[in-house]
């Protein structure tokens, strides 16, 4: 048997690939319906804050910016651990699955917060201004004049962030939910072959690539003309 | 008996902090009158302006427009501020909507018009800053001049009572100067009472009932053009007029 054989028969073994898809594919299921409720979750919770911190209550904006700093300097593998083992939910059903949502929706949040407050922020005042004086009020300014240019601004660095934040749904692992990882693990230790590791890896590609490459024709097509 | 102002401000004093910006401006204009405002930077003429319609709250004084109280708590500001329309420096149209969509959206949120009457209306406005050709064209295609005008056409599609403009030709390339003026001058023709900040001396010279010379937040002095720009009656006026006829 030459390396390459060798090689394939190890990383690429049909076999163990054929008797394991199954796994893998319930896996991907898993991970897209975390992916896809951290996704809208963290988004619009994100937003909200961010229109919450508009509105210029000085305690309410203390309060924001405290939990959005906290969730961007903890390392969400520790939330992930620590609303599973911390709260005096765990045992509830699929709480391993719950915990990584909501700690990877937090996560999203508090940084989507930060940069749905950076678009609002560098829309000029004359905006407003021009708005309030034809009578809107600040609420139908918000609405109508700001969020539109300041979403078009935020929409290539929220995707790139939202990609990189998703791709955490691998932590759930740690917690036994069975995503990709969680599947694609428990086949090698059962398996003694690596090939599910790889059947794992061209998930996520299939998973992730087309995000990224929407998150890139986004990015030139949202550059601003004005 | 004289009919009742337009706009009535009196004893306007604004503080931004330490600093009194505003000492006490009186501003009263008739129905159908233009007054022009000038005065070096800095004296408060943009904030008087701004007081007006309450972008800036005075720290004293009263303002009624066309016998509404805009500073009174019961006045509901958002409908107030429909009957006086702004113009600033920088235009400020929204650079995401169409000139049309500029003109309409507060004929729709504000006014409460359908889309159709809105089109209908915004149109209209349009055509008369002479941009009817334009409605679809979003500001980035447009010049600057015909930016303004659409600035103008969307403070005039609320048919406000009085108009007021902060330096709207500052920002303009000197040959698009004109045809600002020249749509300011068809508003004055059909009757719009407005308040003009400018450099404009021609145009002040036959489109203004009066002029006001402000300096360090006071009005020193108001008369006619010719007044004011022939034989002003106070030193610092007349050394304000002899600067600016200079250049
Ligand atoms: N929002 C503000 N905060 C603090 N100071 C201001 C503000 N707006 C204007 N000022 C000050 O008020 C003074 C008058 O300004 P302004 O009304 O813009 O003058 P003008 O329009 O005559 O040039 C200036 O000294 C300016 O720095
Ligand atoms: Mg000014």
């Amino acid at each position: 048997m030459t390396n390459w054989d060798r090689f394939l028969e190890t990383f690429f073994n049909a076999k163990m690939m054929a008797r394991y898809l199954p796994d893998i594919l319930q896996g991907a299921l898993v991970t897209i319906q975390i992916a896809g409720l951290v996704i809208v979750c963290g988004l619009l919770l994100g937003l909200a804050l961010a229109l919450l911190r508009s509105i210029g209550l000085r305690p309410l904006n203390l309060l924001i910016v405290f939990v959005v700093d906290l969730f961007r300097a903890l390392p969400p593998l520790v939330i992930i651990v620590f609303i599973y083992f911390g709260l005096p939910a765990s045992g509830v059903k699929n709480w391993g699955f719950i915990a990584t949502w909501l700690s990877l929706t937090f996560v999203l949040m508090a940084f989507s917060e930060e940069i749905f407050w950076a678009g609002i922020t560098s829309i000029p005042k004359g905006q407003w201004e021009a708005a309030r004086s034809t009578g809107l009020s600040f609420g139908q300014t918000l609405i109508n004049v700001v969020l539109p240019q300041a979403l078009r601004l935020t929409i290539p660095p929220l995707t790139n962030r939202t990609i990189a934040i998703t791709k955490g749904t691998a932590l759930a692992s740690v917690v036994a939910v069975g995503e990709i990882l969680g599947m694609a693990s428990s086949a090698v230790s059962n398996s003694y072959n690596p090939s599910p590791l790889t059947m794992a890896a061209i998930g996520y590609l299939i998973l992730f690539l087309p995000l990224v490459v929407f998150g890139r024709w986004l990015e030139t097509r949202m550059a601003w003309k004005r | 008996m004289a009919a009742r102002p337009v706009v009535e401000a009196r004893g306007i004093h604004k503080h931004f902090g330490a600093h009194h910006v505003l000492k006490g401006v009186d501003l009263v204009l008739a129905e159908r009158e233009l007054a022009f405002v000038i005065g070096p930077s800095g004296s408060g003429k943009s904030t008087l302006l701004r007081c007006l319609n309450r972008l800036e709250e005075p720290s004293s004084g009263s303002v009624m427009v066309d016998g509404v109280d805009m500073l009174d708590a019961r006045t509901d500001l958002n409908h107030a501020r429909q009957r006086v329309g702004m113009v600033f420096q920088s235009f400020n149209l929204y650079p995401h909507m169409t000139a049309l969509g500029n003109v309409t959206l507060a004929l729709r949120k504000v006014a409460g018009k359908s889309s159709a009457e809105a089109d209908a209306l915004g149109q209209s406005a349009l055509a008369r800053v002479g941009l009817a050709d334009r409605a679809g064209h979003t500001p980035g295609q447009l010049s600057g001049g015909q930016q303004q005008r659409v600035a103008i056409a969307r403070a005039i599609a609320l048919e406000p009572r009085v108009m007021l403009f902060d330096e709207p030709t500052s920002a303009l390339d000197p040959e698009l100067v004109g045809s600002v003026l020249a749509v300011m001058r068809d508003l004055r023709q059909s009757g719009m009472a407005m308040v003009v900040v400018s450099h404009e001396m021609g145009f002040a010279r036959n489109a203004a009932d009066r002029v006001l010379f402000m300096d360090q937040g006071l009005i020193v002095e108001e008369g006619t053009p010719a007044q004011i720009f022939e034989s002003p009656a106070q030193e610092r006026t007349r050394a304000f007029i002899g600067q600016i006829q200079k250049h």
